[in-house]
């Protein structure tokens, strides 16, 4: 299986036959430590931090089918190099375009993707419920805005239904992580306190973990139902990222912050805006790796597949219901 | 009118919904194994016959193998499990040929890893039947025809559109 890497320290990445060589920089910018990494084994790379490289190395990426993403300091996705689209299928892009200009089909699979949210992390709360948090107040409010979901006839409607059902479901976060983290409201431009820094952190982890997939199948990644297309250039991964955020992320947030695996001062001030340090990103990078690789028993499939995996077959839903075969059902946890 | 390739009269045998999946360019075989080693098959069985065959383009399919002079075509396969599919396959390419002009001729199908040979030539029935098989293969490409149902056989876990056939919610 290829896998994702992901280029936190500075450095070179070139050629070297048919394999990447990897120059990590010292704190003086010299050369360091050299690593080697059979392009096979390579599924994308993610880079973190400052990487120096030149359009030979691209080429080379680019023919192995290898996508880079680019972020910036502040874990912001920046913009991607992809490789040439290799799989697009022609009556799929004419359906996908279609369902995004027909307003009834659009807001039939937007609602879709809020459904689907909804439920995974109402199934979140639940399982607090159950273990003595009280968190009943925000599971009934949830339940109501649920409820409104089939009236909800345009998108901005519906975009802000999924509004109020993540206010309500981050306001039951206090609850659920050590006192030491006081959640208040959630803030994305900048992340103001921790827990919104992680959170920023994850669901970028997320929605990058998305994009791969759909790359890997031959949707449209820049064709989007919920998400206005053009809100980030692959919009389409924000869409799916609604429905794995709770699983992906939400439930990251609970254990790192419980297990003290991430702690108060693993994070700084920096101009307003709270960010995670660099060796606490790691740890989040290597939980949410790990999180992707664990597998369930799939119900039909009656094979285990792995929480990556699901994101793929999500994918194939989807194509499904674009090609008019089958319905789209959003994934919802059923474990 | 859409072209017919050997790979549409083999899955029109094998089942409908994949026919009609790939003739879509819904493709899944990018990520098989078994393609690839079907492939690397082909390059290493037989190093040494590049010289008496030749590969022939002809009606949209591919001859990967065929002798103009004993007017042979030499298929080759890894495993006789879905052989029906190749047979048809191989009749396909033998009504190509007498379509375009050449008298009798005739296939193998083998077999290299389980060391059988079997020898395939086109009869009176066939030459009936694939201009049917050519029509019915139209239908599917339609955009009108809607996508047949999954065939629900022990054939399908091993096929390449499994997951995509039998995901469910
Ligand atoms: S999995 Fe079965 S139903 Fe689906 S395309 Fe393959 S053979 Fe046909």
């Amino acid at each position: 299986m290829r896998k994702t890497y992901y280029l936190f320290n500075p450095g070179r990445l070139s050629r070297k036959d048919n394999t990447l060589q990897y120059t990590a920089y010292d704190e003086q910018g010299l050369p360091g430590q050299v690593k080697y990494l059979p392009i096979m084994d390579v599924a994308d790379l993610y880079v973190f931090g400052s990487l120096d490289a030149n359009s030979s190395l691209y080429n080379f990426l680019g023919k192995n089918g290898v996508s880079v993403h680019f972020f910036d300091y502040y874990e912001h996705y920046t913009g991607s190099f992809m490789a040439k689209e290799y799989l697009l299928a022609g009556k799929l892009q004419v359906q996908q375009t279609q369902h995004y200009t027909s307003k009834t089909k659009r807001i039939a699979l937007a609602r879709k993707f809020v459904e689907g949210s909804a439920f995974n992390l109402l199934k979140n709360l639940r399982y607090y419920q159950s273990r003595g948090r009280d968190v009943a107040a925000h599971i009934d409010q949830i339940e109501g805005y649920v409820a409104a979901l089939p009236f909800a006839n345009a998108v901005p409607e519906l975009m802000g239904l999924e509004g109020n059902i993540r206010q309500t479901y981050y306001s039951g976060f206090d609850r659920l992580v050590p006192t030491d983290y006081a959640f208040g409201t959630r803030t994305t431009q900048p992340p103001q306190n921790e827990l919104n820094a992680l959170m920023s952190f994850g669901n970028m982890l997320c929605y990058s973990a998305c994009l791969s997939q759909i790359y890997h199948t031959q949707l449209n990644p820049t064709i989007s139902f919920l998400h206005e297309p053009g809100t980030r250039r692959f919009s389409l991964a924000l869409d799916l990222a609604e429905i794995f955020k709770p699983l992906l992320v939400d439930r990251l947030i609970f254990r790192v912050l419980n297990k003290r695996e991430i702690r108060p001062n693993d994070f700084v001030q920096d101009l307003g805006r709270c960010v995670l340090k660099e060796p606490a990103k790691k740890t989040v990078v290597r939980v949410f790796e790990e999180r992707l690789k664990e597998t369930i028993q799939h119900r039909s499939l009656k094979r285990s597949v792995s929480y990556q995996h699901l994101i793929k077959l999500e994918c194939y839903k989807l194509t499904k219901h674009l090609m008019q075969m089958e319905e789209y059902k959003p994934f919802k946890a059923w474990w | 009118m859409r072209t017919i390739t050997a790979t549409h009269v083999k899955y029109y045998h094998v089942c409908h919904r994949k026919l009609w999946l790939f003739d879509r360019d819904l493709w899944m075989e990018h990520t098989s194994e078994a393609v690839a080693g079907g492939e690397l098959l082909h390059q290493t069985a037989y190093p040494q016959r590049a010289e008496r065959y030749k590969e022939v383009s002809i009606g949209g399919s591919k001859i990967d193998f065929y002798d103009p002079h004993r007017r042979v075509i030499h298929e080759i396969k890894t495993s006789q499990k879905l052989e029906e599919s190749h047979i048809a396959q191989l009749k396909y390419y033998l009504w190509l040929l007498e379509e375009a002009g050449v008298e009798g001729p005739t296939a193998l199908l083998e077999y290299p890893k389980l060391r059988q040979t079997l020898a395939v030539a086109l009869t009176p029935a066939d030459r009936a039947d694939i201009p049917q098989w050519l029509t019915r293969i139209q239908q599917l490409q339609s955009d009108n025809t809607p996508c047949p149902p999954t065939i629900n056989k022990p054939f399908c876990r091993q096929c390449s559109y499994y997951e995509f056939c039998y995901v469910g919610e």
